[in-house]
């Protein structure tokens, strides 16, 4: 079964004062989460990955299309129960104590008081912080915060979870944290869903990811695939200290050391060059493809739309 | 009633102590004996009066202070640090948040002039001595600020539920005001015809009608209050609260939180 089903997604507000205009935050956006699945919502500030969220939690309405949770349309009661929600850079009820806190969602999502004190303190050790769980969240840091939202996002053992930007402002041991939880939530079968622009916690984690830019989905798939549709480098070194004119031609970056010249240049021009290498009688020493990264598709993608190519993946 | 909004009013009331709103209660009752005493000196034969209006005044404009002043950041507050994100990704409908921060502010301002109550009786006794069997209609009185405040929760709600707590407070304030003088807002509507005469009249009759929850002055004379006024004033409140609930929910219905 899907966990989530995203179909012509759409949202437009109408902003200025006198005279209203639209602004397109999300264009139609279709897409599916597998159950199981760590799914990366991906893209720069702006766009779109916080309202497609707020839309999904029915905090915003969508101009057109509509989604499913689980099976159920997102305005089913029933849907609420079984998905769990971190906000971005949360802000709690700070004159309660994280004990507290966690007490109330655990009443609002209908706990059974007899499960609640045990539900809290188990939520309390996993996100380390069961020390300060009598201390009003006024006095807890950003770091602390977060990890009292993921806290509240996974109190209720939902079957889905969106974190919104989670690893956002937090130092690298938080970071790892809250990459041991998403983990921890796919092997007990949980679907998460999370939004980030830092990409290198995406391709570490998830299963497949989609990119939004502008409002509008540029591609969708696992990581390994697209970054494999990147065209890459491929770096060649040879024997000797001269750079040949014909290598420079091909559009190489050449760097001599003091026995071997290395070029890095576009995979597509490594047979050229090659020949190129034998013709000049060189002793070639390595050929060795670099590796893309989810980041440089990402970049490949976002540059082309910023410079007007925009093609659609 | 929804368990889910106890729960929110249990919050909310727990918000609103832990915002130090009671605090006042402690100046209030230690200025209210001060003046008591004060008067007992400066005047004869009025002090019980005196004390009654004085203080019954105090504990209707203290909690309005209130009611408005934490009333307008109900929801605003909530959208803006974006406390109701977590709460309403819950199953938790968006008329039971409305309805639950209702309650949970009308139970503070009850708590509060439960407190600022005793207060004033505190001061009664000093300078009465003992209490009267007409004094029992203070209770009444108190009874019908109770019945304003849930008016005015259920404005600051209506209005905090579509505008700036700045805005939503001058609203608030303005029909508070307004409502004070309604009954001369609508004897002045009779006496003016024609299309304006029934824009007034619309007016006067949209406004709360404050004046006649407002029976302070009669009270300190010890006049007593008809059971009809009670039955009267007590229907009209829930029923004007109930239609701003209505209005507050309705809008924050379809409201995008951005």
């Amino acid at each position: 079964m899907l966990a989530i089903e995203i179909i012509g997604l759409a949202k437009t507000y109408s902003v200025g004062f006198w005279r209203k205009r639209p602004k397109v935050a999300l264009r139609p956006l279709d897409l599916t989460v597998k159950e199981g699945e760590i799914f990366g919502f991906l893209g720069p500030n702006g766009a779109g990955k916080t309202t497609t969220l707020k839309m999904l939690m029915g905090l915003v309405f969508p101009t057109a299309g509509s989604a499913r949770i689980l099976g159920k349309d997102i305005n089913d009661p029933g849907v609420k129960a079984q998905i769990g929600f971190l906000p971005e850079q949360p802000y709690f009820y700070d004159y309660l104590t994280a004990r507290e806190l966690l007490n109330y969602y655990a009443q609002l999502s209908g706990v059974p008081a007899k499960e609640r004190e045990r539900r809290t303190d188990e939520m309390l050790d996993r996100v380390g912080v069961r020390d300060a769980g009598n201390v009003q969240l006024r006095k807890f840091s950003k770091g602390m915060l977060q990890r009292v939202g993921i806290a509240q996002a996974i109190l209720h053992d939902p079957k889905v979870i969106f974190f919104d930007e989670p690893m956002s402002g937090l130092d690298p041991i938080g970071r790892r944290e809250v990459r041991d939880v998403m983990e921890e939530l796919k092997r007990a079968g949980k679907t998460v869903f999370f939004s980030t622009h830092i990409l290198s916690d995406a391709e570490a984690l998830c299963d497949r990811v989609a990119i939004l830019h502008l409002g509008e989905l540029r591609g969708m798939g696992a990581v390994a695939d697209l970054a494999s549709s990147v065209q890459g480098n491929v770096e060649i070194v040879w024997k000797g200290t001269t750079i040949f004119p014909s290598i420079k031609a091909l559009n190489a970056v050449c760097y001599t050391t003091a026995d071997t010249v290395r070029a890095v240049l576009p995979e597509t021009n490594q047979d050229a060059a090659i020949d190129a290498i034998r013709r000049e009688r060189a002793r070639l020493v390595s050929v060795t493809p670099m590796r893309t990264s989810l980041e440089d598709y990402f970049v490949q993608k976002v540059q082309r739309i910023e410079t007007g190519m925009g093609a659609k993946a | 009633m929804s368990t889910r909004i106890l729960y929110i009013a249990t919050n909310t009331f727990r918000e609103a102590v832990r915002d130090r709103v009671l605090y006042n209660l402690i100046a209030f009752a230690l200025l209210l004996s001060g003046a008591a005493i004060l008067v007992g000196q400066i005047s004869i034969d009025i002090e019980k009066l005196v004390v009654i209006n004085l203080g019954l005044t105090a504990v209707a404009l203290f909690g309005i202070v209130i009611a408005i002043f934490i009333g307008i950041g109900l929801v605003s507050k909530e959208i803006d640090r974006r406390t109701l994100y977590t709460v309403l990704s819950r199953p938790v409908h968006r008329w039971e948040f409305i309805i639950g921060k209702f309650f949970g502010l009308a139970g503070t301002l009850v708590v509060n002039a439960f407190f600022m109550a005793i207060g004033v009786f505190a001061a009664l006794l000093y300078v009465a001595h003992k209490f009267q069997a007409p004094d029992g209609w203070i209770l009444v009185a108190l009874y019908f600020v109770i019945l304003q405040f849930l008016i005015i929760c259920s404005l600051a709600l209506l209005f905090s539920s579509f505008s700036s707590p700045l805005l939503s407070a001058v609203f608030a304030f303005s029909l508070f005001v307004i409502g004070s003088f309604s009954e001369d807002l609508r004897g002045f509507a009779a006496l003016v015809k024609g299309p304006v005469g029934w824009l007034v009249k619309g007016v006067a009759y949209l406004v709360p009608n404050f004046s006649t929850l407002n029976v302070i002055s009669s009270v300190a004379h010890a006049q007593p209050v008809s059971g009809r006024l009670i039955a009267y004033n007590s229907a009209y409140a829930l029923l004007y609260s109930a239609v701003a609930l209505c209005g507050a929910i309705l809008i924050f219905q379809r409201r995008n939180l951005k």
